[in-house]
């Protein structure tokens, strides 16, 4: 069974936002960007993983820029828990450029899955540069 | 000149309001360069402050320089901070150039509340409740993490996406008196499934007689105070009665559908050249075959909630038989209404003088139209729409009337709950859901709930009054009192 930390180090935090979710990303790279707002959204939701059996799946997503590819790759995760029960803990970013994104993901089928998540939104999302990388604030609408 | 808050946003201060009067504010177009519309605030002064304590408003701003907006963007007394447009917003958009935004409709497409009542006493039923709240829990499931109640194959869906609660007659899971009290008669005309992806009519086709999370409920209520005896006859409200509120939306296929529209609109405004405060407030326009084909899939979800509300009453019913009907004889629930809170409607609306047909968009505020609308069964037409405003859990909910006076100043639209004031993160950190569950419990009403954190997240003190709220909207004239409930049973997911 995989279980997602929800610690600071985990490269995410929850912050406040009066009806909704909302959370704060960080990485390196982009690629480590989008990594981090995966867990972030598995921590959030409280998953756990079953042992077996274990899945891959390759994502290939399109956007306008990075922005709208990162909402479409949590809204696919999202999509993916719904309509197949599944959760990954391994996730490879391929590609991700200003239009295109291709990861592969391997996980397993969720035990638990605590909150019903509608949808990643675009409200006011813009992933910054910083010093250290990239980072971006996140809102679910659950 | 305006300062920025940490979001982008517009940050507004009280000073930025023109009273109008006690219970309406107006922020001007001269605020902003961006404005096309003023922003028009109902609230009492406490309310209008606590608007202020979250971007409620200057979502409401960032709405207000959407294209072809009509007459003004209106606020309800239980707004809150959302994601694009604020809960508790209604916008007009001219046909048929104006626009047709998915995110200022929400993602959870015709989420709404359905109201029944019958006529057994809660003094007579009072020890049942416990079992009642047991057996509605496990007849109506959250369908979190799970499936639904009634699995559909994809043709089935396509027709509940066409015929909406007209699907749910056919199958035995409503009276025909059902359909003629839902708003729109439990259809909207012009669904179009084909407009509507593969992925959410998978993630939609095992929800089906599902309640959802987060907000949405189902509550056994009873009749505490009534304030318009006539009208309460009329809709068959009695005092010391029990009655059942159920909330919820569209589910997955809805909140898909949504996610769908929003991402490709995304490349329909760099074509149709739109420039945005926020991109969760993409559109297109309503003439353009992107507006078209949303609003189609659009009007599939809506149908689909409908449906919804419908297998969930005809659950409720079921439950209400199997704890009750023994020893009750009679526990037949008999529908007072069904109203959408989060949809796109093509209406006609007076607007300085002119009837124009115009887009309304309404995210967390409910049509409210007054007497003699002939959308309304007979006996509904002298009375006005009902409105059913649910309280946050625990405390009380109303039964509301529209009213003629709305159509100026809110396009015939008026609140829709509570209106959240605190975080869900504060939520969970202040309130534990065990001891809010055990509190509930002491005040006599039976809790059922799928999670403790979520239960947590949406305890009463998270909530503006609505008693408040009903009040203001009162006050203001755009919405008429009837009744008010008190919870005595509560399921949540």
């Amino acid at each position: 069974m995989t279980a997602f930390s929800n610690s600071p180090a985990s490269g995410f935090q929850e912050i406040d936002h009066t009806a909704d979710w909302a959370y704060q990303v960080w990485g390196k790279s982009l690629a480590e960007l989008f990594t981090h707002a995966a867990q972030g959204l598995y921590a959030l939701v409280g998953v756990e993983l079953a042992t077996e059996p274990r899945v891959v799946r390759t994502i290939h997503l399109t956007g306008v820029d990075s922005e709208s590819l990162l909402v479409a790759w949590l809204n696919e995760l999202i999509h993916l828990h719904e309509s197949e029960n599944l959760g990954f803990d391994q996730i490879e970013i391929l590609r991700l450029d200003g239009a295109a994104l291709q990861a592969e993901v391997r996980g397993a089928p969720t035990q638990q899955w605590l909150k019903d998540i509608k949808a990643a939104t675009y409200h006011n999302l813009v992933i910054h540069s910083t010093e250290k990388g990239f980072e971006a604030t996140l809102v679910l609408d659950v | 000149m305006q300062s920025l808050d940490a979001e982008g946003g517009t940050m507004v201060n009280k000073q930025d309001f023109r009273r109008i009067n006690d219970y309406l504010w107006e922020i001007p177009t001269s605020f902003h360069p961006a404005m096309n519309v003023p922003v028009w605030v109902f609230a009492d002064e406490s309310l209008l402050e606590d608007a202020l304590g979250d971007l409620s408003i200057t979502q409401a701003v960032n709405v207000a320089q959407l294209p072809g907006l009509v007459g003004h963007v209106a606020i309800m007394p239980d707004v809150h901070q959302g994601y694009g447009m604020p809960i508790g917003g209604v916008m007009a958009t001219r046909a048929p150039d104006g626009v047709i935004s998915p995110g200022a409709v929400g993602y959870d497409i015709n989420c709404g509340v359905r109201v029944l009542t019958s006529e057994i006493e809660y003094k007579a039923a009072q020890s049942y409740m416990n079992d009642l709240a047991s057996v509605l829990y496990r007849n109506c499931p959250s369908g979190v993490g799970g499936k639904g109640s009634i699995p559909l194959p994809i043709e089935e869906l396509d027709k509940v996406c066409r015929q909406g609660a007209g699907w749910a007659l056919d199958q035995g899971y409503a009276f025909a008196e059902d359909l003629a009290r839902t708003e729109e008669f439990g259809r909207l005309e012009g669904a179009q499934p084909e407009n509507v992806s593969k992925r959410a009519k998978e993630r939609g086709k095992g929800q089906l007689g599902t309640l959802g999370a987060g907000n949405h409920f189902l509550e056994v209520d009873v009749i505490d105070q009534v304030f318009d005896p006539e009208a309460a006859e009329i809709m068959g409200l009695q005092a010391g009665c029990l009655a059942v509120q159920i909330h919820c939306g569209s589910r997955g296929f809805g909140h898909q559908i949504c996610t769908d529209y929003v991402h490709d609109f995304q490349w329909a405004v760099i074509h149709y050249g739109i420039h945005l405060p926020d991109r969760e407030l993409v559109c297109a326009p309503l003439d353009s075959p992107e507006g078209q084909a949303y609003l189609g899939a659009m009007k599939a979800a809506a149908n689909y909630a409908f449906a919804n509300r419908q297998a969930l009453a005809h659950h409720a019913r079921q439950s209400f038989q199997e704890v009750l009907g023994p020893a009750r004889g009679t526990s037949h629930l008999r529908q007072i209404y069904d109203i959408a809170h989060n949809m796109a409607k093509m209406e006609i609306h007076r607007i300085e003088g002119q009837a124009i047909a115009v887009c309304v968009h309404r995210k967390g505020a409910t049509r409210a139209f007054g007497p003699g609308f002939e959308g309304l069964p007979p006996e509904y037409r002298p009375l006005g729409q009902p409105v059913l405003v649910p309280g946050s859990m625990g405390t009380e909910s109303w039964i509301l009337l529209g009213t003629e006076a709305n159509e100026e100043l809110t396009f015939g639209s008026t609140c829709h709950g509570a209106g959240r004031v605190m975080s869900r993160r504060r939520a969970k950190r202040e309130v534990r859901g065990d001891r809010l569950r055990h509190e509930l419990e002491k005040e006599g009403i039976s809790v059922r709930a799928g999670s403790m954190r979520g239960l947590a997240e949406e305890a009463p003190r998270a909530y503006k009054d609505v008693n408040r709220v009903v009040e203001t909207v009162s006050h203001a004239g755009i919405a008429h009192k009837v009744a008010r409930l008190k919870p005595v049973a509560v399921v949540k997911g």
